[in-house]
């Protein structure tokens, strides 16, 4: 079983529409959305779920007024000045590390169990998927992507698959390493913008930092066709393939607006490069070891 | 008065926004808070100098004093340290820095090592003309942006204009971020995913109590739910930017379109005054 991971460094470069149009052509795979702070893969997929799991994040601390006496102990000693002068707690602030706990000479600090999230095994049209949604202003993102991806290796050999497609968060911070630990390949989506080739460059940084093989998709290259050329030249210095190309188009709109993907939605330029695309990443997926 | 820009996801055009504001207006302060991404700068181009680094503290166990009692492995709820029966490791990566190992530690074997993870520029002073920009960079490999936008937003000179350039998402950073702001500018697209994302990004200002509004960028590319939305729940719709060859072609040339769609610098001025008329704090001199 193999692990594709389609990410992109930021957002809006159509992750997910390339995701949901591998999804609808790749055969026998699980689907994991792991942008968890902004899902929008059940957008295209409409999943009927089967199953919810509550997701805990790290637990937070709680203080019992009772017994708190004022010495402020735990204001001193948090790093995360997340005990406000009341002696009530920022939620958002608390990371969960248990300091203030410990220093309380009133014992009126505990933490306690904090949902953040909730995990949902779902079955699509094509095939079984997995998804999430992370309460507002949650952070542990990076593990609830941990667990997203944890039910979703689980489906894959339950069903005996042999392929499951990530769509990763934006960015290169903790959700992105969650999702790409462990895959056999990244799919890289850029756009041939000098922010799209600026943020190619940050996350090819971190495939590298991590040892995951890359490979690239130019979407909306008739943008600036020199930005793209420049792309294809600095990806074959890198030894980066460019597994092709797609262009500038209002079909992943329309088909969004469909709730299709850009498979489904109907045959062109798009679609076309796409497909082509996707053989060349089941060849280079198939060659990983 | 501090306007934040933000929208609940990547690529509906914070940066544009940002940016195009703020070369619209005399004399702001721009703040890249987008941690991970920081891509104002290459709309403004400025030169950039190094004021600060944002640091923390990990743990360095001193073994020769370590009796391997593992209270501190034990303590540590993010599993950055690992004690063996006659080896302990940290893992800095995993570190939250929140200082319990050494406070839990009888033998004083553990000690305070500061780290970089990220650091703060300013554009320099020898660019006279538009925004003052500050902007925070993560090292690659870190994962705490938190602090880095915390130390960023300590350049806000609450004299002036500040514009905000939020990360996506809605969780701690972006909270973060909007913190204190006195207005947030929700950006979005008008298609499924856009006012999916945008309900998430309401949420967030109305958890926060912002005052905010939309502005619908690349207006006429998709359908009308997110006006329709906006209607419903009573949100305004402060601008809409059509969706245009012209402005995506300069955007992907890193060119901020008020600079040859002048016309737009006025849009953008007026958008400024009717929030600062209804919104903006009396500043004090």
């Amino acid at each position: 079983m193999k692990q594709l991971v389609i990410i992109s460094g930021k957002g809006g470069t159509g992750k997910t529409t390339i995701t949901a149009g591998i999804s609808s052509l790749a055969e026998n795979s699980i689907i994991a959305d792991c942008d968890v702070d902004a899902p929008n893969l059940h957008l295209l997929l409409e999943p009927e779920v089967i199953e919810t799991f509550d997701f805990h994040g790290m637990d937070i601390a709680n203080i019992d007024d009772e017994k708190c006496s004022g010495c402020n102990l735990c204001i001193e000693n948090c790093n995360f000045n997340a005990i406000f002068t009341d002696h009530s707690i920022n939620s958002c602030k608390c990371e969960g590390c248990g300091v203030c706990e410990y220093v309380c000479p009133e014992n009126a600090i505990t933490m306690i169990d904090n949902p953040s999230g909730t995990v949902f095994s779902s079955t699509t049209r094509y095939g079984p998927m997995v998804h999430a949604e992370l309460f507002i202003g949650e952070e542990a993102s990076g593990k609830l992507v941990t667990s997203v991806k944890e039910h979703a290796l689980s489906l894959a050999r339950e069903n005996d698959s042999d392929l499951v497609i990530y769509d990763g968060p934006p960015g290169t911070g903790c959700p992105v390493i969650a999702t790409i630990t462990g895959a056999d390949l990244a799919l890289i989506v850029t756009e041939p913008s000098v922010s799209g080739i600026h943020d190619l460059e940050r996350i090819i940084k971190v495939t590298d930092h991590f040892g995951i093989p890359a490979i690239v998709c130019i979407n909306k290259y008739n943008i600036n066709e020199e930005n793209t050329k420049q792309i294809e030249i600095s990806c074959e210095e890198n030894g980066i393939m460019v597994a092709g190309k797609l262009p500038y188009d209002t079909i992943p709109n329309r088909a969004m607006i469909g709730k299709k993907t850009v498979i489904e939605y109907a045959d062109n330029e798009f679609s076309d490069n796409l497909k082509s695309i996707w053989r060349t990443v089941k060849a280079e997926l198939d060659a990983t070891s | 008065m501090k306007i934040a820009i933000a929208s609940g996801k990547g690529g509906t055009g914070k940066t544009t926004v940002a940016v195009n504001l703020s070369l619209s207006l005399q004399d702001a302060q721009l703040l890249d808070c987008d941690v991970e991404e920081p891509n104002c700068n290459l709309f403004l181009k400025r030169e950039m100098e190094p004021i600060t680094e944002v640091t923390t503290v990990i743990p360095e166990i001193l073994e020769e004093n370590c009796t391997y009692c593992k209270k501190c492995s034990d303590f540590c709820r993010f599993n950055a340290i690992a004690t063996l029966p006659n080896k302990i490791m940290t893992f800095p990566a995993l570190c939250h820095s929140c200082g319990g190992c050494m406070m839990v530690c009888p033998e004083g074997a553990i000690q305070e090592c500061e780290i970089v993870t990220g650091i703060i520029r300013k554009s320099t002073t020898k660019d006279q003309t538009g925004p003052e920009l500050y902007e925070g960079l993560l090292d690659i490999g870190q994962t705490m942006a938190s602090p880095v936008i915390g130390k960023v937003k300590k350049y806000i000179d609450p004299t002036r204009t500040a514009i905000i350039d939020a990360p996506p998402g809605t969780a701690c950073p972006v909270l973060t971020t909007l913190e204190d702001v006195d207005y947030c500018i929700l950006v979005t697209e008008p298609t499924p995913f856009g006012l999916h994302d945008l309900k998430l990004a309401v949420e967030v200002a109305r958890v926060l109590n912002i005052p905010h509004g939309i502005l619908i960028n690349r207006s006429g590319s998709g359908d009308d739910s997110v006006e329709k939305y906006c209607a419903d729940e009573g949100i305004e719709v402060l601008m809409k930017i059509p969706q245009d060859t012209r402005i995506a072609r300069l955007y992907s040339e890193g060119i901020p379109f008020v600079e040859e769609m002048e016309e737009w610098k006025e849009k953008f001025m007026q958008l400024y005054i009717s929030i600062k008329d209804r919104y903006g704090r009396s500043e004090k001199a």
